[in-house]
């Protein structure tokens, strides 16, 4: 099976953990973001996947000695993350992270994160759960986000307080089902994956975790956006909740989740 | 020989030809091609027979004709253009599959370049 980091060998008993990192012209802050994800987890490969961008993404990342997957044209973050999990399942990895390259998700949560692995599939770093100051947001923004979060705590039978978030941590189970079903639709890498994940029989929960202030500009904030937003996110989840989607296993023979892996697998 | 009876011939007679011009030339598949010569053979049935329209007005209880005619016309366009969204959604997760697909082989294709020269360029 491909190495791509050495790593000493008490390491080998470790899962193998891939962050993957969807950037869309993202030249200015990806350097930071993949030195802060090397210097808190000097263990994990970390894959970019450069969605279709104009500007040195895709170098930038190489030159930070990342592994890089040039997508042809944009596909939005949910084509650039299946692309990642489908990377993932074939080349066996344990854990699948995706992290904005924007720097917002603080890198530092992730061991706390792959932690909560031990009884989740998925696990989700969530604002507004009470670390650090609190996240600020719009009156709409913060409805349309209470709405998805109540809707997807009943389903998931435990507290979400942020399904919008896009630190999350998925274990071979998930990335299974991510690999195969990864939805293209705007909030489908956050709402409906989580919706899909669930159905699926996957188990989801939360840590909480402290956002940073983007390095790239901040999304405005009219009041005529945030209705946008809500609207949008309300048709995200009834689209979510009605659609059928296919049956879970397994195209691919590597896509069994349950598979344990091989001896020359493992690193 | 009337205007209307003229005008439906020529219309159904311009569908043919372009039928026929395009498969020819390899632009149409033929699901599309039969279902357009089935509609060019509509209008050129009714523009000759226009009995046949009234007829079937009457038998539906239709009072003016022509609006049968636009009323089937229109749902005709109607799901052809629901079919041609379908099929469009289809064809886009295909491309976005396809595009997935290279962006990885790329990548695959990196890590073998790499591994095969370890000591060249390891980053």
């Amino acid at each position: 099976m491909t190495q791509f980091t050495s790593r000493p060998s008490y390491a080998a008993a470790m899962p193998r953990v891939l962050v993957i990192v969807p950037a869309w012209n993202e030249q200015d802050a990806l350097a930071a973001t993949i030195a802060d994800v090397r210097a808190t987890n000097p263990d994990v490969d970390i894959l970019v996947v450069d969605d279709g961008s104009r500007d040195r993404t895709a170098q930038v990342a190489a030159d930070s000695g990342a592994l890089v997957c040039r997508l042809p044209y944009n596909l939005g973050v949910g084509g650039a993350m299946r692309a990642g999990y489908r990377f993932a399942i074939r080349h066996g990895y344990d854990v699948a992270v995706q992290i904005d390259a924007d720097g917002q998700h603080d890198p530092q949560y992730l061991g706390s994160l792959l932690e909560r692995l031990d009884g989740a599939d998925l696990v989700i770093g969530a604002r507004f759960a009470g670390e650090g100051e609190p996240y600020r947001v719009g009156l709409m923004r913060r409805l349309a986000m209470t709405l998805l979060a109540r809707t997807l705590s009943r389903m998931a039978r435990t507290r979400l307080t942020d399904v919008t978030s896009g630190f999350r941590v998925a274990n071979r189970r998930a990335i299974g089902v991510f690999a195969a079903h990864y939805p293209a639709e705007y909030l489908g890498d956050t709402v409906e994956s989580t919706v899909i994940a669930i159905r699926s029989g996957c188990t989801v929960t939360q840590v909480p975790v402290q956002m940073r202030v983007r390095q790239g500009g901040q999304a405005s904030q009219t009041p005529f956006k945030a209705a946008l937003y809500l609207c949008r996110a309300v048709i995200a989840l009834a689209l979510a909740l009605v659609r059928r989607w296919p049956d879970v296993p397994s195209p691919e023979p590597a896509r069994d989740p349950a598979r344990e892996p091989t001896r020359e697998e493992l690193p | 020989v009337n205007s209307t009876v003229t005008l439906g011939i020529i219309g159904s007679a311009v569908v043919l030809v372009a039928l026929f011009e395009l498969l020819r030339r390899q632009r149409l598949r033929e699901k599309y091609a039969v279902l357009w010569f089935f509609v060019a053979l509509g209008v050129l049935a009714i523009a000759i027979f226009p009995g046949l329209l009234t007829g079937l007005a009457d038998l539906v209880g239709v009072a003016l004709p022509v609006n049968l005619l636009f009323f089937l016309a229109s749902l005709f366009l109607l799901v052809l253009t629901l079919q041609h969204s379908y099929e469009l959604g289809r064809l886009e997760e295909k491309t976005r599959v396809l595009a997935e697909e290279v962006g990885l082989l790329r990548l695959e294709l990196d890590i073998a370049r790499r591994q095969a020269e370890p000591d060249e360029s390891s980053g």
